[in-house]
């Protein structure tokens, strides 16, 4: 019998375009890095890694870096510790006005972030808080929540809660049950949720822009800026360092999760 | 009352946050759009319509209307064009094969969107990777001039979301049964039949949903149309950013943030109906 689920040439060569086209930019970019010359230019012959030790003689690309990773960590470390009493709530519950919470959290998703830029610009600074730590993580975790929210009750829902109804039978206090079958039974889902919040605070720009002050500055606010005045093999080698990262984490995350559960969050 | 005290305290902190993060800062822009500002006053509180008046009435703003909801469609377009034979193409290969592919298509999202048009810029420029390979083959004699076109930024944008179409159509084809076109083709239906009488309505909700995602990112993009757009291609989200931060008219630019989130509440609300009514059966 002949089979109809097999894909033929033209379906592979699509397949093939489909990836360069993916693909081809990125690629670009680490090409560039490598450059010998002090201009944009593709190396043919002779590669350098010129541009990445200048990286070093740019302390606010370092500083910028380190911000992001600092306030990334704060961000998704407090949406998902919001996340997960919420997930709780909203999983296990049926209450009045829980259509409307989930609604609420979930709204970040479809507000436009240049418009959360716009709200947040002008409210943080009536606050006084404009380009403070405290300030930007507050933001960053209305942005996030959703994400880790998603992730968390992903797992609350698929939870068997046997396992609770165990516990509480053989005598664990609440608080007991919680911290060593709930969290641990969650924790996939937490740990996934921590980490696409982190990710997505990294790479945010757009609102960042708005509230971001020169001290508090995150590294694609930096880089937009430097690109915005000039496009030179710096950006590029920063770019390909970036790339690097996230292939690196994208691999572990591929393992641990699987990357299409991951982003879509089922 | 008392039953339902649990859930509210668990989802308190969470939405105290939301209300005083979310709630107060969106209801104040609204109202600061309804604000007068003048280069010698400042911001002043004589509050009317003309910040909108202004927007609906100036031709400045309807060409940059125009421009960015053109470009959202003709991303959408493209997307679906290209992303939903995509996904059906990562469903017939070997599990090895299609979990290499997914990596390779899904992994971009994890990179921040000014890297991957960084990587268009360096592509497109006048002494681009492009222009050059096509100097040196002699097929044109002086660069093209690519960047700062509106075909650039609806490339990347493609570019950028199409892994959001991928997803989506992938997500629904999982949930087909494969007989079916097995069915359709023993039966004697043509390649182009079966793909475009069975396939095809099965994976339309996928489509859908795919397009609803791309269109109302692409019509808030920021950072893509305003490197490869640069100064002239302006774009509703670029606008109002340099209302914010350059003419320091906030205001205005806090009308057209506000414009801008009804327009994409009023196409997703739209759409989810239409979609809602014209597949009940396919969800039900």
């Amino acid at each position: 019998m002949r089979r109809y689920d097999k894909n033929g040439p033209i379906a592979l060569t699509f397949n093939a375009l489909f990836l360069i086209f993916i693909l081809a930019p990125l690629f670009v970019v680490c090409w560039v890095s490598f450059t010998p010359e002090g201009f944009l230019s593709m190396p043919t012959t002779e590669f350098s890694l010129r541009w990445f030790v200048a990286i070093l003689d740019h302390p606010e690309f370092i500083s910028a870096f380190l911000f992001s990773v600092y306030l990334a960590f704060g961000s998704a470390t407090v949406a998902v510790a919001l996340a997960v009493p919420a997930a709780l709530a909203t999983a296990r519950y049926r209450f009045p006005g829980r259509g409307m919470i989930m609604a609420f959290f979930m709204s970040p998703l479809m507000i436009p972030h240049v418009v959360l830029g716009v709200a947040f610009l002008s409210y943080l600074s009536s606050l006084g808080w404009a380009g403070t730590y405290i300030g930007l993580v507050a933001c960053h975790v209305i942005l996030i929540m959703p994400y880790a929210l998603r992730l968390v009750l992903a797992s609350v829902t698929g939870m068997d809660k046997a396992a609770e109804q165990a516990a509480r039978s053989l005598g664990a206090s609440r608080w007991t049950t919680f911290r060593r079958v709930t969290i641990p039974l969650i924790m996939p889902g937490v740990t996934g949720g921590w980490v696409l919040a982190f990710i997505t605070s990294f790479d945010e720009l757009t609102m960042t822009l708005f509230i971001a002050s020169p001290s508090s500055t995150t590294l694609p606010v930096r880089m937009y800026q430097h690109i915005t005045e000039n496009v030179d093999p710096l950006i590029a080698s920063v770019s390909a360092v970036i790339i690097f990262i996230t292939m690196i984490l994208m691999f572990v995350l591929d393992r641990i999760f699987g990357l299409d559960k991951l982003l879509v969050g089922k | 009352m008392k039953r339902y005290l649990p859930p509210y305290l668990l989802s308190g902190p969470a939405v105290i946050i939301f209300v005083i993060m979310l709630a107060v800062p969106m209801i104040m822009t609204f109202m600061l759009s309804f604000k007068s500002f003048s280069f010698y006053t400042g911001i002043t509180p004589d509050y009317g319509w003309h910040n909108y008046l202004e927007v609906v009435t100036d031709s400045y703003f309807h060409e940059i209307f125009f421009r960015t909801y053109a470009i959202s469609i003709g991303v959408t377009l493209l997307c679906a064009l290209i992303g939903a034979p995509e996904a059906y193409i990562l469903n017939r290969m070997t599990k090895a094969w299609r979990s290499m592919c997914l990596l390779a298509i899904l992994g971009p999202l994890l990179i921040s969107v000014i890297v991957r048009t960084l990587g268009w810029a360096l592509l497109i420029g006048n002494n681009g990777v492009i222009n050059d390979a096509l100097l040196l083959l002699g097929v044109i004699d002086e660069p093209l001039r690519m960047m700062y076109t509106t075909q650039a930024i609806v490339v990347a944008l493609v570019h950028v979301l199409v892994p959001f179409m991928v997803l989506s159509v992938w997500t629904t084809l999982q949930k087909l049964d494969p007989q079916v076109e097995n069915a359709s083709m023993s039966l004697g239906a043509s390649h182009f039949t079966t793909m475009y009488r069975v396939v095809l309505p099965q994976i339309m909700p996928g489509i859908l949903a795919g397009s609803l995602i791309v269109f109302a990112l692409t019509a808030s993009a920021f950072a893509t149309p305003s490197i490869l757009g640069g100064r002239a291609l302006k774009v509703v989200a670029t606008t109002a950013y340099d209302e914010y931060l350059n003419t320091l008219n906030w205001p205005l630019g806090a009308a057209i943030a506000t414009i801008l989130l009804i327009a994409n509440i009023v196409v997703v609300m739209s759409y989810n109906k239409y979609v809602e009514h014209k597949y009940a059966a396919v969800f039900d």
